[in-house]
């Protein structure tokens, strides 16, 4: 739960919002041609990284536009948001806040059990 | 199997304060290298490794975790056992679990607190009634006990529930009377103790950083106590699998999500069996402690936060108020999240890779509890053979590439 800075409405409460999951991620431009498995990664697969993801929302009890945010899915802040149609932001353009693949950042976690 | 507990043992601890019971299980630095090394200190992990140290004659094993054992979604789950699902591939898998936890005390002898209560899937709308005959048949075809009951049944089990005075009234009930609960941390620390007895190493506080593979092998993985040799890797790490995995260069059709669970104060005992309901998303069930243990959702989006969002709180704790009208002014005591790894058909994976003696045990998503001991079973036997048990053999990576998928939305209880 958290606050979501809609571009076209503003900030509103996360619960207004659906999720649309990852962002960027390209149909396969020769669907004759490919495999099972490239298929397979297209359909099903999708990145799930603990730190920073690009993802795509839409604000469904507003406006109901689409947008892009960038997000630290180990803390849940919101790093970035952009329209559809702008130029996603570089990865070095945020501070990645774990130590370790599977750590915890000092803030912003719900897990006591493994933060040092 | 030693015998570590006992009437004599609990008097004489007493007498000197509780303060010199003996440890469960060592606590070894780790080796340089071993035959097969566990990711993942968890039921489903704690259990592979007995059950190759058991089954399959592999001693030489460490299951590493980088909190303390069972700190994960073992315990953090709301402890409700089952086998009711849909297909057949995961009505033998859930049963082949069921069937292991109604001995499993004994086995381990060690008290898991296995309650066989009955659980009961509640129908509130023409679809639901249809959807769970058609499931309890599936059922009853595999050998199951699962059963529909009407509302007059449901309420001579369950008198405190609100059947009719409700916007979503309650129309009947799929139940399974040899489901019900355990005690979560028990079945970590059973399976730990005696995987330890035979020679397994714990390793607790031991966080693994990297996977390392060459030429398409695993050599071992990188740990914060130095690297570990093993040509054999299992990870069970529920929700941190793909972070695992992408060290590997292994991309999973994982996505990990918050799923909540809180509890009440204690009070004296009014219900006495467990009671889901998927339409108004309310699972209720009450502990021995007289906790009411209650099941949330998932949050809308991946997270790896532990906590979750209030909204998905207040959505169960608005249903289990109109179902229970009596429970309106307790107070809860505790809430937290869990990070489940969602599949994309809602079934596990238990399954070998494209990197040789890696193997995977993840993907229960919101469920996984109740399969502990029979899914640490069948990945016991995929690691020591190289090759699936014919219980998993569906439940492998290709069958996202096949599409042979075991679509088990409808019964996964949770909505994903």
């Amino acid at each position: 739960m958290f606050l979501i800075n809609c571009p076209y409405c503003g900030e509103r409460d996360q619960s207004e919002f659906s999720n649309g999951g990852e962002a960027h991620v390209k149909r396969p431009e020769n669907p004759d041609s490919i495999s099972d498995k490239e298929w397979a990664e297209y359909v099903f697969v999708r990145s799930n990284p603990k730190g920073i993801f690009y993802e795509r929302w839409v604000h469904s009890h507003g406006c109901r536009k689409w947008f892009n945010a960038v997000r630290n899915t180990s803390t849940d802040e919101i790093l970035k948001i952009y329209k559809l149609d702008e130029k996603p932001p570089s990865l070095d353009e945020f501070k990645h806040t774990l130590q370790t693949p599977s750590g915890e950042p000092e803030l912003g976690s719900g897990n006591f059990t493994v933060k040092k | 199997m030693k015998k570590k507990y006992s009437i004599f043992n609990i008097i004489k601890n007493t007498l000197s304060k509780n303060e010199n019971w003996q440890k469960m299980w060592r606590s070894p630095e780790p080796k340089k290298s071993y035959e097969v090394i566990i990711v993942g200190g968890g039921g489903h992990g704690l259990g592979t490794a007995y059950y190759l140290a058991k089954e399959h004659g592999i001693k030489n094993i460490a299951v590493i975790e980088k909190g303390w054992l069972g700190s994960g979604n073992t315990g953090r789950n709301t402890t409700i056992i089952r086998s009711n699902y849909l297909w057949n591939e995961s009505a033998f898998l859930y049963d082949h679990s069921l069937k292991i936890w109604e001995n499993l005390s004994s086995e381990l002898n060690y008290n898991v607190m296995f309650s066989q209560r009955g659980v009961m899937n509640l129908a509130h709308n023409e679809h639901d009634i249809k959807e769970m005959r058609r499931r309890i048949s599936a059922n009853r075809l595999n050998g199951l006990d699962s059963r529909w009951i009407d509302t007059n049944e449901i309420k001579k089990l369950v008198p405190i529930m609100n059947t009719d005075n409700l916007r979503y009234p309650v129309l009947g009930a799929a139940f399974q009377p040899r489901g019900g609960v355990a005690r979560h941390d028990a079945v970590a620390w059973g399976f730990a103790m005696r995987a330890d007895e035979m020679g397994v190493d714990i390793i607790q506080n031991c966080e693994v950083k990297k996977i390392k593979t060459e030429n398409g092998k695993v050599l071992g993985v990188e740990t914060s106590k130095g690297f570990i040799n093993s040509e054999k890797v299992g990870v069970v790490a529920s929700g941190h699998t793909s972070v695992l995995a992408a060290t590997a260069g292994i991309r999973l059709p994982l996505q990990s999500r918050p799923l909540q669970a809180l509890v009440s104060e204690p009070i004296k005992p009014v219900i006495n069996t467990v009671v889901m309901s998927n339409a108004v998303h309310a699972y209720v069930s009450q502990s021995d402690k007289g906790e009411l243990v209650i099941g949330a959702g998932t949050d809308g989006y991946n997270s790896f936060t532990q906590r979750g969002g209030y909204d998905v709180i207040e959505e169960t704790v608005r249903a289990i108020v109109e179902l229970y009208p009596i429970f309106g002014k307790m107070k809860m005591l505790r809430q937290w999240g869990g990070i489940v790894d969602i599949c994309p058909d809602a079934s596990p994976i238990i399954s070998k890779c494209d990197v040789k003696g890696l193997y995977f045990n993840c993907g229960w998503g919101t469920g996984g509890f109740k399969a502990t001991p029979g899914s640490a079973n069948v990945f016991a036997h995929t690691i020591a053979n190289d090759k699936p048990h014919k219980i998993n053999a569906a439940f492998s990576l290709d069958r996202f590439v096949t599409g042979r998928l075991v679509d088990e939305h409808g019964a996964a209880a949770v909505a994903h």
